[in-house]
Formats: structure tokens, sequence, C-alpha cells
């Protein structure tokens, strides 16, 4: 009888290890089913596309093809990019179903961290002796705390207060939160050696991967990938799995999922709402301050002002791939880095010139997102509610 | 009590955001203007005015350009007696921020046009012209230049103003000296719109930015470049200089492959990948420094190693700190250029050191040129008037001058107060952000102002 316990409860355990692995890494496989679909179904328009109007100008067909295979690199660290910040948008609004508008803010001070590390680092010499992994992970470490902190702090202090009130109010005080911190950042850099414009100095990471090389004429364009995007996309998978191993199987994430079902009930259960909720921001902000250092140690400068756009865009991304769905945030960035990047760099050769693509980038992006929520409007992975902002 | 808790945190904050606030502007440094020792002043005054009154005999021989200072020494020769006592006290004016955070600049004008007034009045020390300096503070502000404006043309005495640094405050202060028929020389502006508003007695000594375009084409074309492909930032200034530039570019034979805005700040990697495949001898870049920096490093990561040039609004040591090695390569076109790149203005810098105790900053060169040719009109309208002028005899004077070398260059103005020619300057850019002032001069190319 005992053993035969025994055996049941071993049973049961691996049940459980099993189930708690596939939902860890579930999500994963579903991210990288979008990244496979996305890049193929825009390649395969570009690609028609292209066919069409080679008939007149055969070079566009050729110069479409080849770089095909480096836009849609562009567009897949493009999408991480707003799949990590929109992480944070989409566990505050799951928990409390309000759109915490500073949390660009909270991601350019990741930013802002991670290049006053660095910047210390190069002031004792450290910089160029130190292991590049020791150096990110110092760095994104550091980012993960200061803006965790400033995220529970911000919710101390501007969001708690209102909690009870009617919804727009602690949207207006998100809002006006951002603009604060903008400004806070701007005048601590500036008084700092950092300055407005502060350089993300990093380690040597070496020349870009070159992956193939695809002729043009006479010539060869490179496919290639640089090391710190590597970097950002694997970071970035980590964090989605952390967040759902954290969400899923632990019971700080079953009490924050309590929380976000009923607040009410989950209190009587013996929750401490207030905690869950400070953790929650902790754990996006820490979410948003990782990202914000690895998009500053890629593109290799932070300004205070530069958490807006990539927050905005966040936030529609979290918004594509439903909001409040893990997930689906990752997805949605994903989906809006490859539009826009398809977007930047096609229009123009398809238009012969007439339409730059960088600047209409986004209006067509956009265009295409506000289709897909007409027949979507629940998001890519997002379950039906009847909830509104 | 929570409430309270917080409501006293919010207040704390504030209160040292506003104390932060405040402390800035007193942290800031406020050039102080250098008070001169008299008696070097008065030497190096005599030793300039020895050294002029040698050049005048020996320039005699040459029939290129006259100075702008043999020219006033040679109108003021002609005066009556009777005129020159009859002129009574003349001003030259001058309007430059000589606090806040340009004071810098701003002073050097200041102080470029005391020195012009200065030396001249030595100079005719003899023929009982002689003029008096008011300087006024415009703090960079329209709204504080425009009643410094109104302040000057109230003063009969004022006969001709040197100013602004910044083309705004110009602009504000334009419609108060014209309807004054007051003459202003620009040492600084380069916005079009100063001499294309149709003010008359609008004047300047240096170019245009929308020269800046068509300059930097023709470097390009100077420097082999076969195809181009034009970036620009969506901006008046930005997309403005590139259009200008593409127009020129087409007309040298240069191939345009692509003309491009963005207002993306950091992430380039879709722009980058079209400059890959089109893969042109030069990128041309309409904008400012804090997006050239990303942009740049990110090319250099992908080993694009196209020439890169942009307007002045890549002169920043700014530039140098966040694009660092990524520099290589990389030129700017400029109006301006340090006093050290103007061959005739040695004795100029040392007699500002003397004067002043510091090295003349950019743009005082200018002033002292402005301040030259102000005086060369004022003395011709008075020979004519045969007594004061008016300023209209003064406005009048100015536009009849004939070329005359300053130590900037030799100008003449065009109808609309342009000067003719105008230089302009290619620097080629230093990686490290303290040295930005020693960046080369790579190529100097004159050209005549837009007649259209």
């Amino acid at each position: 009888m005992v053993a035969e316990a025994n055996v049941s409860k071993q049973n049961l355990q691996r049940q459980r290890t099993l189930q708690t692995l596939r939902t860890v890494f579930m999500p994963l496989g579903q991210l990288l089913l979008f990244i496979v679909g996305s890049a193929a179904v825009l390649g395969l328009i570009v690609v028609v596309v292209a066919f069409f109007l080679s008939r007149s100008d055969p070079k566009i067909m050729q110069t479409a093809i080849a770089i095909l295979p480096q836009v849609m690199i562009d567009g897949m660290v493009r999408g991480f990019l707003f799949a990590t910040i929109a992480l944070g948008y989409t566990m505050v609004y799951g928990v409390l179903e309000f759109i915490n508008f500073a949390h660009g803010e909270i991601f350019m001070v990741g930013g802002f961290v991670g290049a006053g590390v660095a910047y210390l680092l190069m002031q004792w010499g450290l910089l160029s002796t130190l292991p590049w992994i020791v150096f990110i992970v110092i760095a994104i470490v550091m980012g993960m705390t200061v803006s965790g902190l400033l995220a529970m702090a911000t919710e101390r202090v501007a969001y708690r207060p209102l909690r009870n009130s009617p919804r727009l109010v602690p949207l207006i005080s998100a809002i006006g939160m951002s603009l604060v911190l903008q400004d806070v950042v701007r005048l601590i850099a500036t008084s700092s050696p950092l300055g407005f414009n502060a350089r993300f100095e990093t380690p040597n990471f070496g020349k870009p991967f070159q992956i193939a090389s695809i002729p043009l004429g006479e010539r060869a364009i490179p496919v290639q990938i640089s090391p710190k995007a590597v970097i950002f996309i694997v970071a970035a998978m980590l964090m989605l799995l952390a967040l759902n191993y954290l969400v899923n199987a632990t019971r700080l994430g079953k009490a924050i999922r309590a929380v976000a079902q009923d607040r009410a009930t989950a209190s009587l259960m013996g929750i401490n709402v207030n905690q869950i909720i400070s953790l929650t921001f902790l754990i996006g902000g820490a979410l948003g301050g990782a990202a914000g250092v690895l998009f500053g140690m890629n593109i290799g400068t932070v300004n205070p002002y530069m958490g807006f756009i990539p927050g905005l865009k966040a936030f529609t991304a979290a918004v594509l791939g439903g909001i409040g769905n893990i997930t689906g945030a990752m997805v949605g960035g994903i989906v809006l880095g490859f539009l826009e990047a398809f977007v930047a760099s096609y229009l123009s050769l398809f238009t012969g010139g007439a339409f730059s693509g960088a600047s209409y980038a986004d209006i067509a992006a956009f265009s295409i997102l506000i289709l897909i929520l007409i027949f979507r409007p629940e998001g890519l992975l997002g379950e039906s509610t009847t909830q509104k902002v | 009590m929570k409430r309270i808790v917080s409501l006293i945190v919010l207040v704390g904050v504030l209160m040292s955001l506003l104390a932060a606030c405040g402390s800035t502007p007193a942290a800031s440094p406020t050039a102080a203007p250098a008070t001169a020792a008299p008696a070097t002043a008065e030497a190096t005054a005599e030793a300039t005015a020895e050294a002029t009154a040698e050049a005048t005999e020996t320039a005699e021989a040459t029939p290129a350009a006259m100075t702008v200072v043999e020219y006033i020494l040679a109108t003021a020769a002609g005066m009556t007696p009777e005129a020159a006592a009859a002129l009574g006290t003349i001003k030259i004016a001058s309007q430059s921020p000589l606090s806040g955070d340009q004071s810098a600049l701003g002073t050097g004008i200041r102080n470029g046009v005391e020195l012009a007034i200065e030396q001249a009045n030595t100079a005719l020390a003899g023929s009982g012209v002689e003029i008096a300096f008011a300087p006024f503070d415009d703090q960079a502000q329209p709204e504080v230049g425009s009643a410094n404006a109104k302040n000057i043309v109230s003063d009969p005495d004022i006969l001709c103003t040197v100013g602004h640094l910044n083309s705004g405050v110009a602009l504000a202060s334009l419609p108060d000296y014209s309807n004054a028929n007051l003459v202003m020389i620009s040492p600084a502006n380069t916005n079009p719109k100063i001499t294309e508003s149709g003010y008359a007695n609008a004047f300047r000594v240096v170019g245009r930015d929308d020269l800046q375009g068509p300059i930097g084409a023709r470097f390009a074309q100077e420097s082999g470049v076969k195809t181009v492909y034009i970036l620009h930032d969506k901006t008046d200034y930005g997309q403005g200089v590139a259009e200008f530039f593409k127009l020129e570019a087409e007309k040298l034979g240069i191939e345009v492959l692509a003309f491009e805005g963005t207002d993306e700040k950091s992430d380039f990697s879709s722009i980058l990948t079209n400059i890959q495949a089109a893969n042109p001898d030069m990128i041309y870049f309409g904008g400012l420094y804090p997006q050239a920096g990303p942009l740049l490093r990110q090319a250099r990561d992908r080993g694009i190693m196209a020439q890169f040039l942009g307007p002045d609004g890549l002169d920043s040591p700014e530039l140098a700190k966040l694009a660092g090695d990524a520099l290589e390569g990389t030129f700017y076109t400029t109006v301006a250029a340090p006093v050290s790149q103007f061959p005739n203005a040695a004795q100029y810098a040392t007699d500002y050191t003397t004067k002043f105790n510091g090295a003349a900053p950019p743009f005082s060169a200018q002033a002292y040129d402005s301040a030259a040719f102000c005086q060369a009109a004022i003395v011709t309208a008075a020979v004519e008037a045969n007594g004061k002028p008016t300023r209209e005899q003064v406005l009048a004077a100015m536009k009849s001058l004939p070329a005359l070398s300053g130590i900037t260059g030799t100008y003449s103005f065009s109808e609309k107060g342009d000067p003719n020619p105008a230089t302009y300057y290619i620097f080629s850019t230093n990686s490290d952000p303290a040295l930005w002032d020693q960046n080369e001069l790579t190529s100097k190319i004159e050209s005549a102002p837009p007649t259209e």
C-alpha cells in the first residue's frame, strides 16, 4: 500500500513537473511559430509584389530578394525590443486593468542606469578587461533593480492613492508620472558627466556575425547580425521563460493570478493585495529596465526622451497581442517589429522612391494594425472580454 | 494618514525639483566680459594705427579690394572741417547675448565691435570723427531683443547696429530697425529669412543656411563621389538642407540613390539595410548630431564605410562623444569658422587676446568686420551729407559701398544684403570631443548668394 501510494505520488509529481514544463515552454513554441509565420507571410507578400513590379524593372526583384534575409533579422530584433517592453504593460494591465503610461520612462531609466554602470566601469578601467558576459550581467542586474524599485515607488506614490477613483484618474496620473520621470532624468543626466545624449560604452563585442552573402550584380550583400542583437534576443527569450515560470508555476504567480481575477476575493483568501500589486510593478519594472539596458547597449546611446516612442509602440504591441496575456505581448511585439521593418525597407523600393519607407513606416504599420484589430478586437492571443480602459 | 504621508513625499519631490531647476541657471557659466586694461589697449591701438597707416601706403600699388579701414580713412580725409564739427555724437550699437548660456559667443561679438570702434577712432584721431559704442544684451531671447531694438531706434545718435547671435532674435528685432531705417549687420545669422523677408536694412557678413546643401554637393563632387544616399530628419532645417543638396548634386551629375526622411532617433537598422544594398559612395545626412551619432555608429558597425557628410547641425563635440571612432570619413559644412582660419585675422586675434584676456570666440571676427562696414557706411554718408547723416543716408551709403576686404574676407553686399561672395567651410571631424575645436579644414568654397 505504502509503495503504491509512493508510486502514485511520484506519478503525480512527474505529471506536475511535465505540466509546469509545458506551461513554461509552450509560449516559446508559440512565439517561434509566430516569428516563422510572420516572416513567411510578409516574405511571400514581398516576393509576389516584387514579381509583379519586376515586369517593368527586373532589378526590383533582385534587390528585393537580396535584402530579404537582412530585413527579417532587422524585424526580429526590433520585434523583440517592443516585446520586452510590452511585457511590463501587459503585466500591470493583467492585474490592475490599468495602463501604466510611465512604463516607457521606466524602460528609459534602465537604459540610463546601464549607461551609467558602463561609464563607471570605463572610468575604473575595467570595461575592456571584464569578460563581456560579466559586464552584461552587472548592467542588467543594476538596471533591473533600479527600474523595478522605481516602478514600485511610482505605484506607491502616484497610483495606489487613486486606486478606487474613476478609471481615468490614475491614467492621467500615469501620464503625469511619465513627464516627471523624463525631466527628472534629464536634470540628473545633464548635471552628471553622462550628459543629455549619453553614450553607452560597451566592451568590444567584435564584428557582426556574417550569416550569408547574397550576390547582387557584381557585388555581394552580406546578411549579418550583430553580437549585441543576439544577446538581446537570447535575453528576451530568457525573460519570457522566467516570467512564464514565475506566473504559472510559483505560489507568487498563483497569488498574482488570483489578484488579477478578483481582488476582493483574493484578499479574503489571505492574499495581501497591496503587496502583490507592488510586486507586479516590481517585476514589470525590472523587465522594462532590463529591456532598457539591452536596447541602450544595442544602439549605443541613450537620452531622457528615448522611452516615449518605443513605449507607445510597445503598448500597441501589447494590445495587438491581447493585453493582459504575456505570450500575447511578445507575439504582438514581434508582429509589429516585422511590419515596421518590412515597410521601412520595401516601401521606397516598391514605389520607385516616391514614398520614403523610413518616414512612412509608422503609418503603414499602424494601418495594418488597425485592420488586424478590426477583425480581431481582442488581439491575436487575447480572450474576448468586455473590459475597456 | 497614508494620504498625508504621500502628499508630503510628493511636495518634497516637487520642492527638490524646483530647487534643482532654480540652481541650474546659476551653475551655467556666465562669461564675465573682460574689463579692458586701458594702458595696454591704447598701446595696441596705436600700434595698430601705425600698422594700418603703413598698410595704406603699401596697398595703394595693388588694385585689389581696399581694406575697410583704408576705405574709412580715405573717405574721412575728404570730409570738410565744418562737416566734421557738425557730426556731434555718433553711436554704433551691438546686440548679442551677454548673459545666459550663450554669453561666451555673445560677449565675443560685443568685444569684436568694441575693438573695431576703438581702433577706427584711433586711426581717425585727426579728422574729428569719433564714434561711441552702445552694447545691448539680448539674452538670446526674441522679446528682449525686440525691446532693446525699440530702445536703440529711439536714440537718434545710433546710426548702425551689429547683431545678433541668434536668427530668431534678429527676426524679432528687424521690424523695429526696419521702421526706423536703421542698418543691421549680422555677424552670425545664417537663416535665409534674415535677408529674404524684404527688410532693406538687413545685411550680414556670413553665408546662408540654404547654401550649405549646394556647397556640400560641390564638395562631394570635388572628392570624387559618384553616388549618394540622402537622409534627413524631416525638420525644416534638415529636410531643407537635404533638398538643396539633392538639387545641386543632380545638377553636378552625382547619382542620387535615395532620398529618405526619418524621425527614428535610435534604431536605424531598416535604413541601413537599404543603404547596404544601394552601396553609395557617400551618405548625406540633413539633420542634427543627436541622430547622426547613433546612425554613424550603427552604420560603421555594419561595415558601411561610405563617406558621411552633413550640414553644421553636426558641428558639436557631442557628435564625437556619441560616435567616437565611427567618425572616420565624416565631414560637415559650416558658415562659421574659428578665427584661426582667417589669414588676415592674425593681428585681430592678438589684439583681442591683449585687450580681453582670452581667445577670440567664433563670430567675433565677423562682428569686427560688421562694425567696420558700419563705420565705412557712416563716414561715407557723413561726407555726402556734409554733416551728421540721417539713418536713411547711412542705409543708402551701405548699399553703395564698393567691395571691401575685412579680416574675414572681401565682401560686397547683394541687393538683399547677403555678402558676395560668402565663404563656406568643410571640416573633417575629430573623434576626440576635447579636440573638436581643432577639426581639420578640408576645403573652403566661396559662393555668391542665390539671386532668386
